[in-house]
């Protein structure tokens, strides 16, 4: 028997190429766009998931990884556009307008911040680990605005989007197609480990550390992988979402942002599998219905996000498909 | 006689003016079961725990298979072969019993970096699991969520996982606690057992399990081991009947 949640998850999963090619026919690009605005915040939530839902680590300072991704597509293209070597010595290295390559470097430098974020912050646990990490998050923030080189508070243009091999990046169901893949591969592979033997001993760790311990598993280096995994996915979403944008600023490392990623998660459903999907799709769709209401949509956001944190811990996911069943 | 496979020497622990383990030595040999009993307060867990080692001692040493383990973390004592099952159940909730007893037989394993096949489908993993699940009693609830089990299947879930560690030791705290008289009965019967494929440092409240298998059992008040012997010695023995037994046949 196929669960109810498995249904939901292939529902929305149908549900951003369905809008996006209807929106093609209908000739609506910005209909294209904000779905790929979507996917692009999803898989930044799907990142965040695999630290707070299977891990149980609340990071307020995501945005870091979000921004180091955006940073590395910044950098990287804005040499490759004036044409101005990134390094000379010891070794040449140049811009690029290629995004799988601009992608492995976000995943790579995000990766490795996760890794030196993560050792420092896993040592504490609860409050101060929500501290810890968004200090580091800030810290980032304000060394991004005090970086003249990149743009500084202003933030970098990038004026042509970049490449994919054989694509048309510049049309909008053509980007939107890249995103999306990268996307469904990324939760295949999510979906993959939490089932795997790394997953089922991470999620122990979350709910009892110390019987993980006990039978001769280190939680903490557990939690650290996870973070790193984790941090890596939120980079190369932030590598996408400038290239969306075709510009990068320091707002992408604020606190603001690891705020509304972990609101994607908490709305769609922590822990879910889809759930930073249906997480950032209502997101969405709010800022756009209501944003044309009132510039001051963010109550109604907040209303709703006391109701799911409230009343449906399982968040959009958990109230259509209730509660997480044990699966083995 | 053989060297013992758990050796604990001049333990010492103190939270403040309250010394809770006081020169604390004790030894468990091959094969044998040692209980270890004591009135409430009397510095049981805290000892356990330094045994385990999610407490470090003031001074004192415990050795385990002919090194001193003082220095290691309960990962690695775990690793080293010391099968802990704890006073209050300690499992993960949200699982199965069968995962809880998968995440057993994957410590045993050691290798837990692995991200992309499916952990329940490790027929290796399985098959150790469901076979610790089998030896309790609990197969047939396997798939049940952990958290829906009665408290006296918890205790058996504790014993199970420790099953699938293969260790060399076992530590138990109060295995027996909750179970029932029936349900007590038949974990005594297992216990019996079990005491030949690794010696078991039993903590026990029930004196009928206590009586019927410690091989040694060594009394402990005030954080002081006022005696060690078998049933008989320690049933004989005044100073217990004074601080211990007597109590209970006051009451």
């Amino acid at each position: 028997m196929i669960q109810r949640e498995t249904l939901i998850n292939w529902a929305l999963f149908a549900l951003l190429p369905a809008t996006a090619l209807i929106a093609l026919w209908m000739d609506e690009p910005f209909i294209i766009t904000l779905a790929t605005k979507v996917a692009i915040l999803a898989l930044a939530g799907v990142g965040l998931n695999i630290a707070l839902g299977l891990g149980g680590l609340v990071s307020l300072g995501h945005a870091a990884f979000f921004g180091i991704g955006g940073y590395a597509m910044g950098i990287l293209a804005s040499h490759a556009q004036s044409y101005a070597p990134l390094m000379q010595t010891p070794v040449l290295i140049e811009g690029t307008t290629s995004m799988p390559v601009i992608w492995l470097v976000a995943i790579l430098a995000s990766a490795l911040a996760a890794l030196a974020i993560g050792a420092l912050s896993l040592r504490t646990t609860g409050v101060y680990f929500i501290m810890i990490t968004l200090a580091f998050g800030q810290m980032l923030y304000y060394f991004a605005i005090s970086w003249p080189a990149y743009g500084g508070e202003d933030g970098l243009s990038i004026y042509v989007r970049n490449g994919f091999p054989g694509l048309n990046t510049l049309d909008p169901i053509q980007f939107f197609a890249v995103a999306f893949v990268v996307l469904a591969a990324v939760l295949f592979f999510a979906g993959r480990l939490a089932r795997a033997p790394f997953g089922l001993a991470l999620a122990a760790a979350r709910q009892n550390p110390e019987r993980v311990e006990t039978v001769g598993l280190a939680p903490y280096r557990l939690r650290l992988v996870a973070f790193v995994l984790s941090g890596a996915v939120t980079g190369l979403a932030g590598a996408l979402f400038a290239d969306l944008n075709r510009f990068v600023s320091p707002t992408m490392f604020s606190w603001q942002m690891s705020g509304e990623i972990m609101i994607f998660v908490i709305l769609g459903g922590v822990g879910r599998l889809f759930g930073p999907v249906a997480g950032a799709a209502l997101f969405i769709l709010l800022e756009h219905v209501l944003g044309g209401l009132s510039d001051y949509w963010h109550v109604y956001l907040g209303g709703l996000l006391l109701l799911v944190v409230l009343f449906a811990r399982g968040g959009m996911i958990g109230l259509a498909a209730g509660r997480e069943v044990a699966h083995d | 006689m053989t060297e013992p496979l758990l050796q604990i020497k001049h333990l010492r622990k103190a939270f403040g003016a309250l010394v809770a383990t006081d020169d604390v030595s004790l030894t468990l040999y091959p094969g044998e079961i040692h209980a270890l009993i004591g009135p409430n307060g009397a510095g049981k867990s805290t000892l356990i725990k330094q045994i385990a080692g999610n407490l470090a001692p003031d001074a004192g040493e415990v050795w385990f298979e002919g090194r001193d383990v003082t220095p290691l973390s309960t990962v690695e004592r775990a690793r080293a072969g010391l099968g802990r099952t704890f006073q209050i159940s300690s499992l993960a909730m949200d699982y199965t019993v069968l995962q809880n007893a998968v995440l057993g037989a994957l410590g045993r394993r050691g290798t837990v970096w692995r991200f992309f096949r499916p952990v329940m489908r490790d027929a290796d993993l399985r098959a150790r699991a469901e076979a610790a699940l089998h030896r309790v009693g609990l197969m047939d609830h396997a798939h049940k969520r952990t958290a829906d089990l009665s408290h006296g299947q918890r205790r058996l879930l504790e014993v199970a996982v420790a099953l699938t560690l293969n260790p060399h030791v076992f530590l138990m705290d109060e295995p027996m606690a909750g179970l029932g008289a029936s349900g007590s009965k038949r974990l005594t019967g297992f216990l019996d057992d079990l005491r030949h494929e690794a010696p078991i440092l039993l903590v026990e409240h029930d004196m009928d399990a206590v009586f019927a298998l410690a091989d040694r059992i060594s009394v402990l008040v005030y954080g002081r081991i006022i005696a060690t012997g078998t049933a008989e010695e320690i049933r004989a023995d005044p100073l217990v009947r004074e601080a211990y037994l007597g109590a209970e046949d006051a009451a």
